[in-house]
């Protein structure tokens, strides 16, 4: 469509020129995700200017023109109807999104979070040989969790990928929702807990970049943010190193201390992760004597616990207090686990039964 | 239970007086000066002896245009507390940069971004719009009243009555921290124990109650009481869009009723809707709110394009464009606003086909909606454009509107929804939909049917002072909204650390101050009305040169807006009778049946209020009685016969001889 390609420059440039002096990310971004997405506002744009600035043109034109004052001008009171003027404003609309209505279908697939990516740049395919970087995201009260699993590494607030390698971030939340969002790589993607979503992307330039939620979540909101390196590969390769060397573990006690409520969390790294970790936090299974969500589900599936299910629960004493935080929280109750790897005759959770 | 039963408790609930919030110098001021204020406006209406008026002739009232004309009322006073939290908001992002955390912290910050979305939508925006439209749709259609007269003054008090529990929640406790939709779990219990989503609750549920029952009301008037010879497709377009808003209302408040309920559940009961744990799903909740929440919008809008078709074919003395057309389009909005929902949450992971598919359905609602705006274009077209205040709002509108339409259009391309979602250039779009459209729309029809309200024109120079000062300030407030969304700024931040921001923030704060503007030239127009009353009085009834039947009437029309019911020919039906050499009759007039005023409606919104208080702060002696008290008075207000009354014929030929002189007088 070299008519779009044009007008979409054209709007490019007054829109650059808009917005000079202020760092429009989204208008001008870094990864072929966002680009695609840019590109895609400025036709949808272009497309539907072809019928507003007309609109407005005329409301201003015939305001003036069938002013009272202006006796020079027609006035014909009664003409309410014309078949043909109707036929066109009602199908000047429509064509115009019949064509956005094609661009929707086609870019909503292509550009699909979930759909692993088949480019990382105009005109240049993913390499061959080249696995995307998977990076599992969990958005906790307020602050970031990457896991690297390739890696075997952990951060807080801050993440980082080697430029033009596909990345494949599986993404889930720890307590309320909150979005993933890198405006300079892709379009965000929310965080829920007890869900999984998945998001496809790839950075094309070095450099550091704003991510952050893009959903309310809570007091600490604002400030749960963390800073995303564009690296390049040896780069990364060092990046990955200096986490490995900052040295510690990520295991499950560890998270659940992590997971308090807490502001403005400088950067945090590990040098290992308990390997299950993000399936456990998925499946909000973290805490040893917990039934995972997929483990309930299956038992559901085959016909459910019935009556005693309802005995196989735990109750704890909510977390401690934070700061601000309103006192007599209610306990937190959930279903127990029958039995986990560290415990297999399922003891834990038969002593955590209340009486 | 009863062994360790704690009568405090039992009394007090939660509420202690750690819930007055002494420690807080802001609050603190505005209680004092609310208390003050109010306790000025009490002596006041002691002093004067009017609290029987105001008893006999408003509270108690079952007269469609008093109760029309309460709710334009609300409306206004909750603009203003409305209004203020905006202001609050956009100072805060103005300053808190950096180092400055601004003088709101998160606590606050929260409640108020929520208090603003609830309280403009629920008891700003919808009391404007029921209000319009029970001032004039009995007068539209050729009626002496609403089809329940008695329900309508309950559906208004119980709007006051969630009113009235969004305002406590400023001085008492605290309101919700969630976002005016409270999503789960943020929204349950577990993360959210205070009082502040209780308060959300009861106030919509309250609310929800007076609105359903004023749709159902509405649409059985309509439905039932057009005069003779009114068919559908002579209704006027006004009364069509009501027609479409209340079918809505009917459809959508109870799944609002439904999804709060269950909220409720959860918090008080314990079940597990929607938490995190025990099989809940917060997805339920934002589906079902939505379900109800997409429609809400049209709720809004449609009565104010009804308003618009009315002003631009008045103003512009000509008949409206394409009628019919503007009927089906109307309809084809309306059916297709229940097929859109998702498009509000395109990035919670649904499948790329489901995405495609209610973003196409989103866009083909710009269809009907654009061939609107040509056929308002189309009757300027050839006519005589008269630019009185309501005129300039269209214009206004027309202009202002487009844009917010083509942002949102932008906005249902699933892709292009996922950079820009959440983001202030989405709080940029449907600011530009709702202040541009409805807003602008209420003003023009306030600015259009004061003079059938009350006999006098609003004064046209500050009229036009608070357009100009609201049209240029929304630009300045919204436009720089929209290049900070594009810059990826996320929306409900309470700081930021990017200085390079703060320019438009101060840019979008100097637009909230000429709002603010706009705002006071209004109450200054109703100042200036009142004092030049006797210059600006209407005796005509029909001070623009009308085209539908309200316009018929004197203004302010009698209790029993017409003392004969008028016969429709054609859809401008006063237009008509004009053309065609009306002569008002001026004898024969017999005793009119009218309803008679009731005090059941403010007694039980009352109750109902004290009931949600209760339940809000855990009282459940209190919550018991309220209850009881409550089901009670229903009960012994079924048993009121005397519902009903006579106007006697001989007050009808005084009234309408009155008019006859009048009309004589001022030829």
């Amino acid at each position: 469509m070299p008519f779009l390609k044009k007008l979409s420059a054209l709007l490019m440039l007054a829109a650059l020129g808009l917005l000079s002096g202020c760092n429009a990310v989204v208008m001008k971004p870094s990864g072929d995700i966002a680009m695609q997405q840019r590109d895609l506002i400025l036709i949808s744009t272009g497309l539907m200017l072809l019928i507003i600035v007309p609109v407005i043109f005329l409301t201003l034109f015939f305001a003036y023109k069938y002013r009272a004052a202006n006796k020079e001008a027609a006035y014909e009171p009664d003409w309410d109807h014309s078949t043909g003027l109707e036929l066109i404003i009602w199908s000047a609309p429509l064509l115009i999104i019949i064509a956005l209505g094609a661009i929707t279908w086609i870019s909503t697939h292509t550009l699909d979070p979930y759909r692993p990516l088949d480019r990382i740049g105009e005109n240049r395919g993913v390499p061959t040989g080249v696995k995307p970087l998977e990076v599992q995201v969990v958005a906790l009260d307020w602050k970031w969790l990457f896991i690297y699993p390739e890696q075997g590494i952990a951060t807080v607030n801050e993440m980082a990928a080697p430029v033009d390698r596909p990345i494949t971030f599986r993404i889930s939340a720890s307590s309320v929702m909150n979005s993933f969002f890198v405006p300079a790589l892709a379009g965000q993607i929310y965080a829920m807990p007890g869900m999984e979503t998945k998001l496809h992307a790839v950075i094309n330039h070095p450099g550091v970049f704003d991510g952050f939620s893009a959903n309310y979540s809570g007091a600490g909101f604002s400030h749960m943010r963390f800073k995303f390196h564009g690296l390049a590969n040896a780069d990364f390769d060092k990046w990955v190193l200096a986490t490995k060397d900052a040295g510690g573990a990520l295991d499950r006690p560890g998270y659940l201390e992590l997971e308090r409520p807490s502001e403005r969390e400088p950067v945090r790294k590990w040098a290992t992760v308990t390997p299950d970790l993000f399936d456990a936090i998925v499946n909000r299974c973290v805490e040893a004597d917990r039934m995972c969500m997929k483990d309930m589900m299956a038992l559901d599936a085959k016909g459910g616990l019935d009556l005693p299910g309802r005995s196989n629960l735990v109750s704890k004493a909510a977390m401690p207090p934070v700061a601000g935080a309103v006192v007599g929280k209610p306990a937190r109750t959930y279903v127990a686990s029958m039995c986990t790897v560290a415990d297999p005759t399922g003891t834990a959770s038969v002593a955590a039964q209340p009486l | 239970m009863f062994e360790n039963l704690d009568l405090t408790k039992l009394i007090f609930g939660r509420l202690s007086w750690e819930a007055i919030p002494f420690h807080e110098p802001i609050l603190l001021v505005t209680f004092a000066a609310v208390l003050l204020g109010g306790a000025v406006l009490v002596g006041a209406l002691t002093y004067f002896k009017v609290w029987g008026y105001l008893w006999r002739e408003w509270f108690t009232s079952i007269d469609h245009k008093k109760i029309g004309m309460m709710y334009m009322v609300l409306g206004i006073v909750m603009l203003l507390r409305g209004f203020a939290d905006a202001l609050m908001m956009r100072a805060q992002q103005a300053v808190a940069f950096g180092d400055q955390a601004g003088f709101l912290p998160p606590h606050h910050f929260d409640q108020v971004f929520t208090a603003h979305g609830v309280i403009m939508i629920f008891f700003v925006a919808m009391p404007f719009i029921t209000g319009l439209m029970n001032f004039v749709v009995p007068l539209q259609i050729g009626a002496r009243d609403v089809a329940f007269p008695f329900l309508n003054n309950f559906s208004f008090w119980m709007t006051v009555s969630g009113a009235v529990l969004v305002m406590a929640s400023l001085f008492v406790g605290e309101f919700a921290r969630t976002g005016w939709l409270a999503y789960p779990p943020l929204s349950g219990i577990a993360y959210s124990p205070d009082v502040g989503v209780d308060y959300y609750i009861w106030a919509l549920q309250l609310a929800g109650v007076g609105t359903l029952l004023s749709g159902v009301n509405l649409l059985v008037t309509i439905v039932k009481m057009r005069a003779p010879g009114m068919t559908l497709m002579k209704m006027p377009i006004f009364t069509w869009t009501s027609v479409c808003t209340n079918v809505l209302i009917v459809f959508a408040f109870p799944v609002l009723t439904a999804v709060l309920a269950l909220l409720s559940l959860d918090r008080y009961v314990g079940t597990n809707f929607f938490s995190n744990d025990l099989g809940g799903n917060a997805m339920m909740y934002v589906n079902l709110i939505w379900i109800w929440g997409h429609p809400e919008v049209y709720i809004l809008v449609l009565p104010v394009f009804g308003v618009f078709s009315e002003v631009v074919s008045t103003f512009s003395g000509k008949r409206l464009f394409g009628y019919a057309s503007m009927v089906y389009a109307t309809v084809v909005i309306t059916i297709l606003s229940y097929l859109v929902w998702l498009h509000h949450f395109f990035t919670m992971g649904s499948g790329a086909s489901v995405n495609s598919f209610f973003g196409i359905t989103t866009m083909i609602i710009s269809i009907p909606t654009g061939a609107k705006i040509f056929n308002w274009l189309f009757t300027m077209y050839r006519g005589r454009i008269k630019f009185e205040v309501p005129m300039l709002w269209t214009v206004g509108f027309m202009v202002t509107f487009v844009i917010g339409g083509m942002t949102g259009v932008l906005l249902a391309v699933p892709p292009a929804d996922f950079v820009l979602h959440n983001s202030l250039f989405l709080i940029a779009h449907f600011h530009n939909v709702i202040i541009g459209g409805v807003v602008f729309g209420v003003f023009a029809g306030m600015n259009y049917w004061f003079p059938k309200a009350t006999g006098v024109k609003l004064d046209p120079f500050w009229g036009k002072v608070s357009f100009w000062l609201w049209l240029v300030g929304f630009y300045f407030a919204f436009m720089p909204l929209y290049v900070l969304g594009l810059m990826g700024v996320t929306r409900r931040m309470s700081h930021f650390d990017d200085p390079s921001l703060q320019i438009w923030f101060v840019l979008a704060a100097v637009g909230a101050v000429m709002i603010a503007g706009g705002i006071a030239a209004m109450l200054m127009q109703f100042f200036v009305t009142w004092k030049n009353r006797e210059a600006l009085r209407d005796h005509t009834g029909d001070p623009w040169g009308g085209r539908t039947l309200e316009w018929s009437t004197s203004s302010p029309p009698p209790a029993y807006n017409f003392a004969f019911t008028p016969r429709v020919h054609d859809n401008d039906a006063w237009w008509d009778m004009k053309n065609r050499g009306y002569k008002r009759p001026e004898q024969g007039f017999l005793a009119v049946h009218m309803p008679k005023n009731t005090w059941a409606g403010i007694v039980l919104a009352g109750l109902a209020t004290t009931f949600g208080f209760a339940a809000i702060w855990h009282m459940w002696l209190l919550a018991v009685v309220a209850f009881f008290a409550l089901i009670v008075t229903t009960i012994v207000h079924t048993f009121n016969y005397k519902r009903d009354y006579y106007i006697p014929a001989d007050e009808v030929v005084r009234t309408e001889a009155e008019r006859t002189r009048l009309l004589a007088a001022h030829v």
